[in-house]
């Protein structure tokens, strides 16, 4: 048998025990960059085989967080794409102002860059009192980063560029106070943002929403699971409510693909319809 | 008999891939996969040109997309490009390899990995490394290994490394990459 077809076999037993011991589904994953993250996680443990990962993860919990933090990080930063929230404080923010409460829902938070640099959009269009940010992930370390609001300082440059492209009307520096080599945001955009633990992979709709942002999580997921995650989110948007998607993917031959209708074709902005 | 090529290319590559693209028939029988380094704020500027001067289909690859033969695909700026087993395209932003995103190194791993003895990988002009333990990894995996002679190259580190990472099978100018690359389609 070919190496790479007994790999495959000790990926599916990982899997199998990830699944069976903690629940998460990483079965929905595209196989290729799941299979890198996984090379890397048993080197980093000084492993040579995939199959010796499967002990730690069944009796060490400690190790299997570690597993799920290599397994979910994603490259983020704050105002990724500055022209996307462009589009968002152009074309969106004006379209939802006339609700009471404006909730909002990063699908996938990661480190949360994302909901903070929301949370500076919201206050800039004067409607950040009337709403609420809840930004999610499946991985503990990665929430309590967020939480945190604590970034390095040498990211600040390249956030104070996207923050001025994506129409920033302030200065950047306004929102973060600096110490030490390190920014952190302020309390007043932390306070909108509810950081939480959900799995996309098997948890239900936690909030009637108006505006998701899942960027950049769905490329990683088999078909199946892509739909599983859509399905999800239309549940939870309001009637007309947004979606915004990472900027190479796409609703076309998903299963709500005739739920949405194209509202920014070029920034993956997508509307729900009415009476969906 | 070989289903698919991937090409990694880095500094001199627009030139290199001109030189080879446009040459491949309408009707060519491989799939092949591009990774191109590029800057950040690229936009699919090279796809558009390379296809506007072949016969053969060139397009920017889309993550679910099937590969189909005749079609040449390139991993667009800031997101890695890998096939899957059932040869269809995945993109990820995970973090950069080789300092590289797209990385030649993961698109060929992932290729290896999926094509086995059907994959051709040829390394061209570049200025760095990425891209050799993908090479070798394809090697191993039973495929046909070729890389540009780095005395012809515009830059001769990537097909040097390359070479040294691994056994290669070919090692040729960028006309007799053409040509060979060509014949395959014939076979």
């Amino acid at each position: 048998m070919e190496d790479n077809e007994i790999e495959d076999i000790e990926i599916d037993c990982l899997l199998e025990a990830i699944s069976r011991c903690h629940g998460y589904e990483f079965r929905g994953y595209a196989r290729a960059s799941l299979k890198r993250r996984i090379l890397n996680r048993m080197t980093q443990q000084g492993l040579t085989r995939i199959s010796e990962m499967i002990p730690n993860i069944l009796y060490d919990n400690e190790s299997f967080d570690h597993f799920l933090t290599d397994m979910s990080i994603s490259v983020t930063e704050m105002f990724r794409d500055p022209i996307v929230f462009k589009s968002i404080r152009e074309a969106i923010i004006p379209k939802l102002k006339s609700y009471p409460r404006i909730n909002v829902w990063h699908a996938g938070c990661a480190t949360g860059e994302e909901p903070y640099s929301m949370a500076i959009l919201l206050a800039e269009e004067g409607i950040i009192s009337k709403a609420r940010i809840y930004a999610t992930d499946f991985n503990n370390k990665s929430l309590a980063k967020a939480e945190k609001g604590v970034y390095p300082i040498d990211g600040i440059q390249k956030f104070t560029r996207n923050y001025i492209k994506a129409g920033g009307k302030k200065s950047f520096a306004d929102y973060y106070s600096a110490k030490y080599n390190s920014a952190k945001m302020k309390e007043s955009l932390k306070n909108v943002i509810t950081f939480a633990n959900h799995n996309l992979m098997g948890d239900k709709v936690f909030a009637e929403t108006h505006l998701v942002l899942c960027r950049n999580v769905l490329i990683y997921f088999k078909q199946s699971l892509q739909n599983q995650v859509l399905a999800l989110i239309r549940d939870s948007l309001v009637n007309r409510g947004f979606l915004v998607l990472g900027d190479k993917e796409t609703l076309q031959f998903s299963i709500v693909e005739n739920d949405f209708e194209v509202f920014d074709k070029k920034m993956r902005i997508y509307r729900k319809k009415r009476n969906v | 008999m070989y289903e698919a090529i991937v090409i990694g290319v880095s500094a001199g590559g627009l030139a290199a891939l001109t030189a080879i693209i446009p040459e491949l028939p309408g009707n060519y029988q491989l799939s092949v996969l591009i990774v191109q380094h590029q800057v950040a704020d690229a936009s699919d500027f090279l796809s558009e040109y390379l296809n506007e001067k072949s016969s053969i289909t060139v397009q920017e690859a889309i993550p679910g997309e099937k590969v189909l033969p005749g079609n040449v695909y390139i991993g667009p700026p800031n997101y890695h490009l890998l096939v899957e087993k059932n040869r269809r395209i995945s993109l990820s932003v995970d973090s950069k390899v080789n300092y590289s995103i797209p990385s030649i190194d993961v698109l060929f791993e992932s290729a290896a990995d999926a094509y086995q003895k059907k994959l051709v990988g040829v390394i061209l002009t570049g200025a760095n490394s990425d891209g050799s333990q993908g090479l070798k990894k394809i090697k191993k995996a039973g495929g046909l290994t070729i890389v540009q002679d780095p005395v012809t190259a515009e830059m001769p580190e990537m097909p040097k490394a390359a070479i040294n990472a691994t056994t290669v099978d070919h090692i040729l100018t960028l006309r007799k990459i053409t040509q060979f690359l060509k014949s395959l389609s014939h076979e």
